[in-house]
């Protein structure tokens, strides 16, 4: 209980901080905080498997994306992100009564409507508990039976997303350094010289 | 003492609203992304507490897919940056009005 108000207040600090950070720096760090109280409230709700997904792609890969992004695009010119906010002042407070309304509406009706009888499962205890539910092996199981087909098409978002990078961060109008002539193109102008 | 399914889905309606003023109110490109990534995170935490009142894995495995589909998106979003905001010293999507009419 306490645990969950803690990660609670931290979450949220850390998110209102991303969105409000003067540089996208700080939001990035602010980011990494929420995203690492995230795993830690993952697991308390025993998901292992997605706590650690979540510190390995989103801290390790997105948050690190993010970083070389900032770093690629403020190299040479002055200051990042020093323009205009735009925030409009009335927007804080409306943004603030929508977040607490929408949260409190969600809580009031998910508090008078239990979910249904949950089966007599227990939680996982310990990692490599088979059957368990929320540990790895479970985890797994379900992952590569019930949802193989969504699995697989995961598969083919993440190419279609390499080409789409490729194709739109790549330099695809470079001038392409001049080709090697072939063998049979130096022996004809070879022949042209000698016959000229 | 359990925490209530409530309270996690509270939690998650204010992350995400959080998530979406920083779309609506910030003009900077990459805090417009992470404001998505918010959002993202909210939805998986909505996800893994049903996971855990339910007791069923489908919950889990639809958050994996979640985070697969933002690594994406962040990866995409991140290079259409690049390649607009390149040669731009004053970053801001407002400036970026070619297609308009």
């Amino acid at each position: 209980m306490i645990t969950f108000w803690l990660l609670a207040v931290l979450i949220v600090a850390s998110a209102v901080f991303v969105v409000s950070a003067p540089r996208p720096v700080y939001s990035v760090v602010g980011l990494l905080v929420n995203f690492l109280c995230l795993a830690i409230m993952y697991l308390t709700l025993s998901a292992e498997f997605l706590a650690v997904i979540q510190v390995v792609v989103y801290s390790g890969a997105i948050l690190v994306l993010f970083l070389f992004v900032i770093a690629l695009l403020s190299s040479g010119v002055r200051a990042f992100s020093v323009g205009p906010n735009r925030l409009p002042r009335i927007l804080a407070p409306v943004s603030v009564f929508a977040a607490l309304g929408l949260g409190g509406l969600l809580f009031v009706i998910i508090e008078s409507t239990p979910p249904a009888a949950q089966p007599a499962t227990t939680a996982a205890t310990a990692a490599g508990n088979a059957g368990v539910f929320g540990s790895v092996a479970d985890f797994g199981q379900a992952l590569f039976t019930t949802y193989l087909l969504p699995f697989e098409a995961t598969a083919f978002v993440l190419m279609i997303a390499v080409i789409g990078v490729i194709a739109l961060a790549g330099d695809v109008d470079a001038p392409r350094p001049p080709r090697r002539k072939t063998l049979r193109q130096r022996e004809r102008e070879r022949i042209l010289k000698e016959g000229s | 003492m359990e925490v209530a399914l409530a309270n996690y889905i509270g939690l998650s309606a204010v992350i995400f609203m959080i998530g979406v003023t920083g779309v609506v109110a910030r003009r900077n490109p990459l805090i417009m992304l992470m404001g998505i990534e918010l959002m993202w995170n909210a939805a998986n935490l909505a996800f893994i507490a049903y996971a855990k009142a339910y007791m069923s894995n489908a919950g889990h495995v639809f958050a994996f897919l979640v985070i697969t589909v933002a690594a994406a998106e962040a990866a995409i979003g991140l290079a259409i940056i690049v390649i607009v905001f390149r040669r731009v010293e004053h970053v801001d999507v407002d400036d970026v009005a070619v297609l308009k009419g």
